[in-house]
């Protein structure tokens, strides 16, 4: 089973798009998409969480035995989540008071559970590494556009820097700061992504 | 006795883990098309919240700062829920088989349910005592199961209506989900 590169990325961005086409770790994608700082954070979390546990369990998996094998990926999980969490806490403590409880659940994050288990449990390394972080872009895009309509209409700025003459058009769209948002955003975009894409599952 | 009561309140409503915290999504939209089934997983869900809230209470308080090991506070709460996960499953299989005939198949799936984890975490944040630990994780348990059969009562319905094609499935229930979500923003407030 050789996919090739661009097939990967292909697959994890569009087709089967982790959030989108296989609602798979949804709580953090609406938790975290009201402001785009935060969502950077976590986007950029999950993409090496995805990738390195992925990589390291397509190495270790012919030596983990069967009947362990859901503790020791979340054991391998979790600690790339602490060396996650170390970071942002260094980099921005800010930012880390708001998603911190958030970042502990990228470990129940079902995209890099069902990646470990579907796909580097049972391929080589490399394509599983790559696989990894198709899926963490995949995961990303949808966030960064669901961040990008709640923030603007919920606090009027992008990365907290004002929109150009703000204060002669915006007016703040309560719910959108609101979590119920998200939903709706997110609802909104699988549909317009099915009409686009075609097909039902 | 009012200060649990309060807890309770606040975990299960105003707070409620589905609706107002966005935990154990997944698991909520992949199993609430009947409500049988969603009564099962909240039952199992209601369990082992209530049980490693308060584990993981002792373990932090008595382990993990005495011995100055906070950051690993993520690797060892999930190991202890799928410790407490899997033993409650072999209590079960031994103590009530009928029980076990409607809650097993769910029990494997909570490890990775992010509700029990968030609890636990969300816990760290507030001042709780033990036993105040362990009405939350009851209390958040307890919320969660609602959300998920009232969502699950929805479905049920949704299923025989017409619904624009490409909302089909997951968008719709996010939908309800959403509206959902308002009308519990209306509790807000009510516990200071």
């Amino acid at each position: 089973m050789a996919e090739s590169t661009s097939a990967i990325f292909k697959r994890s961005l569009l087709s089967e798009n982790p959030v989108l086409r296989q609602v798979l770790g949804i709580c953090s994608a609406l938790a975290v998409t009201n402001l785009l700082t935060n969502t950077l954070f976590m986007c950029a979390g999950v993409l090496f969480t995805t990738a390195m546990s992925n990589l390291v369990l397509s190495l270790m998996r012919n030596v983990i035995p069967q009947r362990i094998r859901m503790i020791t990926q979340v054991a391998v999980i979790s600690t790339f989540v602490m060396v996650v969490d170390v970071v942002i806490k260094a980099l921005s403590p800010d930012v880390h008071r708001f998603i911190g409880p958030y970042v502990g659940l990228i470990i129940t994050n079902c995209i890099i559970m069902g990646r470990a288990e579907a796909f580097a449990a049972s391929n080589s390394p490399w394509p599983s590494f790559l696989d990894g972080v198709a899926s963490g872009l995949g995961y990303s895009l949808v966030l960064i556009v669901i961040a990008l309509v709640r923030e603007p209409l919920g606090f009027g700025t992008i990365l907290g820097i004002a929109l150009p003459l703000k204060e002669h058009w915006w007016h703040q769209w309560t719910i959108m700061v609101m979590p119920t948002s998200a939903f709706f955003a997110l609802a909104l975009l699988t549909w317009v992504t099915k009409n686009l894409l075609g097909g039902t599952k | 006795m009012t200060a649990f009561f309060l807890i309770f309140i606040s975990a299960a409503i105003t707070d409620n883990m589905l609706l107002s915290r966005f935990l154990g999504m997944c698991s909520c939209i992949g199993l609430s098309k009947k409500s049988d089934t969603a009564l099962g997983l909240g039952t199992a869900v209601v369990f082992v919240t209530s049980i490693t809230a308060a584990l993981n209470f002792l373990v932090y308080n008595y382990v993990l700062i005495p011995s100055g090991l906070e950051y690993l506070t993520f690797i060892t709460f999930i190991i202890v829920i799928a410790a407490t996960v899997q033993f409650i499953e072999m209590v079960i299989e031994r103590v009530s088989p009928s029980l076990y005939g409607t809650l097993g198949i769910f029990l494997p799936l909570i490890t990775v349910n992010c509700a029990i984890l968030g609890i636990s975490l969300f816990m760290l944040n507030k001042p709780y005592g033990f036993i105040e630990a362990f009405v939350f994780g009851f209390g958040g348990g307890v919320g969660w199961m609602v959300a998920i059969m009232l969502i699950s009562a929805i479905r049920e319905r949704i299923n025989e209506q017409a619904v624009p094609r490409g909302l089909e499935g997951p968008g719709i229930t996010l939908i309800i989900i959403g509206i959902m979500a308002l009308a519990f923003v209306g509790f807000s407030g009510m516990i200071r």
